[in-house]
């Protein structure tokens, strides 16, 4: 990948993430942890991968994003405010009565949401929905959704799975943000669903397993799965929750929690050195 | 009654859909009971609209929502059980939430499944979708009438909770009856008594209020199709012109029908209400006709129902 453009796409993670922090702070509650780990992916997608227009959220032939981790809302939030879908200084608003910026996304409330989400493993059938309903329609938008590494213990996603894989939906992406933590501990100690990689292969899907805060794999994975045809695919992306803010990284605490004044203040100051570290 | 015309609301729903086919935005999904929902006949006249989801309710309802917002209107199909049972969260958060243009199509409704017993007969479904924001809960009492109902959910922007019956049905409507979404029919006037009544229920009613004649009550008969939104009015002016009221469904005496009927006329004219349907508990296994007798689903209960509510005025 082009030096300049991946400068370029880390800064921009970097603001998605400060948006993360800042959202979640004024909020008093949210989900950093995950908002941090799948913040490349979705700064990736909005800014170098989708054909999306703020200007016209709603237009027929975009390609969708649907996030099926919903309550990682705040970095979906921070990338559609910094695309220009609306105004960034919205996100201090977050979870607030009368935001447009709901807990989990909703599509009703939020420009540049393509579906409304949360309640986890019903995401990705919505995807699989649009996707099909594209090939049926014979239009070449392209869906994207990311899925948990926890969410995934829901059966919904393995029905969805398996109805992608059965309908060939090659125009359809799945990325699983693989961070290893759900809210009561680690994959193993709760229920885990590895191995990841052979499960969706063994549903029909092609399957790609990259560092997903690496843009160069990102950028490849996105691109490979473009060019091949006849089977879904699955970007299984590891990554480490929390990414970005230190005290935040791999602390499954920081699932569902806020940063106090003292904890976003740190956060804070650590994403914008990042932030200037990258201007050089 | 032997010129009567019997037929099962399902097979309404399939000969609708069929007539829908010609609409480019029309897609039909069921979950492996095409045969047992008459989806089937949609299928075999438009196999490139039709998709089978298998036994997956939950994802085939995400997979709905999905195609809604690329622009179709989808019927998304399987037995009341699954459709608002299963798939409840499902229909919820995907469906009713961002108010998307899905029709459930929910067959095998009731206790009137017969044989299958229990496991497969919902009596709770329109419990479930009457308490869930922006749905619309049509429960048709005859195939005309479901007939018409399925081309007007396909009409209405959003979500529509169809409900029908396995059990073919007498006809209480007539060829040129003209359904509206949301309007309560009267159906035979009345001065002493309403009975009001959804689904299979209607006919019963009608021939409940003719037994009650030879008692000397005159009962008025309104069919309630559209549960919610439920038509407020037509309910009120009947509190106010006969009385009392005895409500009488295929359905939980929890959360259907009586349930809404009684929520209208207790804020707005209080008069007694008598409710007839499954009382608290599950079904059973036999024949369907024989199910309902045993249940007290048929006009004689109606009409013992009416009789107490006319002496409780």
């Amino acid at each position: 990948m082009d030096k300049t453009k991946k400068t370029e796409l880390k800064k921009l993670a970097c603001k998605v993430r400060m948006g993360v922090i800042e959202g979640t702070f004024n909020a008093k509650s949210g989900h950093p942890g995950g908002s941090l780990s799948i913040a490349d992916i979705i700064t990736y997608l909005y800014f170098e991968e989708m054909n999306v227009d703020p200007k016209n959220p709603a237009f027929e032939d975009r390609d969708r994003f649907v996030l099926s981790k919903g309550h990682t809302a705040p970095a979906l939030y921070s990338a559609l405010a910094l695309k220009g879908f609306f105004p960034f200084e919205l996100i201090k608003t977050l979870r607030k009565p009368d935001s447009m910026l709901q807990g989990h996304p909703s599509m009703r409330y939020t420009p540049g949401v393509d579906m409304s989400t949360g309640s986890l493993g019903q995401g990705i059938s919505a995807a699989v929905g649009m996707a099909l309903g594209a090939k049926l329609k014979g239009k070449d938008f392209r869906v994207y959704t990311a899925l948990g590494d926890g969410e995934i213990e829901e059966g919904q996603v393995w029905e969805a799975a398996m109805f992608a894989g059965n309908r060939k939906l090659d125009n359809l992406v799945a990325v699983v943000d693989f961070n290893n933590l759900q809210i009561d501990g680690s994959l193993d100690e709760v229920n885990s669903p590895c191995p990841i990689d052979e499960k969706f292969a063994a549903f029909g899907w092609n399957v790609i397993v990259i560092n997903g805060h690496c843009f160069d794999e990102i950028d490849e994975a996105f691109k490979k799965a473009k060019e091949l045809k006849g089977k879904p695919t699955c970007i299984v992306a590891k990554t480490v929750k929390g990414k970005g803010v230190s005290f935040m990284e791999n602390k499954c605490d920081w699932h569902g929690s806020a940063p106090n004044a003292e904890q976003y203040e740190q956060a804070m100051k650590e994403l914008g050195d990042a932030l200037v570290a990258l201007e050089v | 009654m032997a010129d009567v015309i019997k037929c099962a609301t399902r097979d309404a729903y399939g000969k609708a859909l069929k007539e829908l086919g010609k609409r480019d935005d029309i897609l039909v999904l069921d979950a492996d009971l095409a045969k047992a929902t008459k989806t089937i006949v949609f299928k075999k006249e438009f196999p490139e609209k039709f998709i089978d989801a298998g036994i997956a309710e939950g994802n085939m309802m995400g997979v709905a929502a999905g195609l809604s917002t690329v622009g179709y209107t989808v019927f998304a199909s399987s037995f009341a059980m699954f459709s608002a049972g299963r798939a409840f969260e499902q229909v919820r958060n995907s469906i009713a939430y961002p108010k998307l243009n899905v029709k459930i199509g929910a067959t095998h409704a009731g206790i009137s499944v017969g044989e299958d017993g229990a496991s497969h007969q919902c009596c709770e479904d329109i419990a479930l979708m009457r308490s869930v924001p922006n749905m619309v809960i049509i429960n048709p009492a005859d195939d005309v009438e479901a007939f018409q109902a399925v081309l007007a959910a396909a009409d209405f922007e959003g979500p529509v909770y169809m409900r029908f019956g396995r059990l073919a049905v007498p006809r209480v409507n007539s060829e040129d009856y003209k359904f509206e979404l949301g309007k309560g029919v009267t159906l035979k006037d009345g001065k002493d008594v309403t009975i009001v009544a959804t689904g299979l229920m209607v006919n019963e009613a009608l021939l409940a209020a003719e037994e009650l004649k030879k008692d000397g009550i005159d009962a008025r008969v309104i069919n309630i199709h559209t549960i919610k939104p439920i038509d407020r009015e037509i309910l009120v002016k009947a509190a106010k012109e006969t009385g009392a009221i005895v409500t009488a469904e295929e359905h939980s005496i929890i959360g259907g029908l009586g349930s809404a009927v009684t929520e209208v006329l207790c804020e707005e004219c209080p008069v007694p209400v008598l409710r007839l349907g499954v009382g608290d508990t599950f079904g059973k296994s036999g024949p369907a006709v024989e199910l309902l007798k045993i249940f007290g689903l048929d006009a004689k209960h109606i009409a013992e129902k009416a009789k107490k509510a006319v002496s409780l005025k």
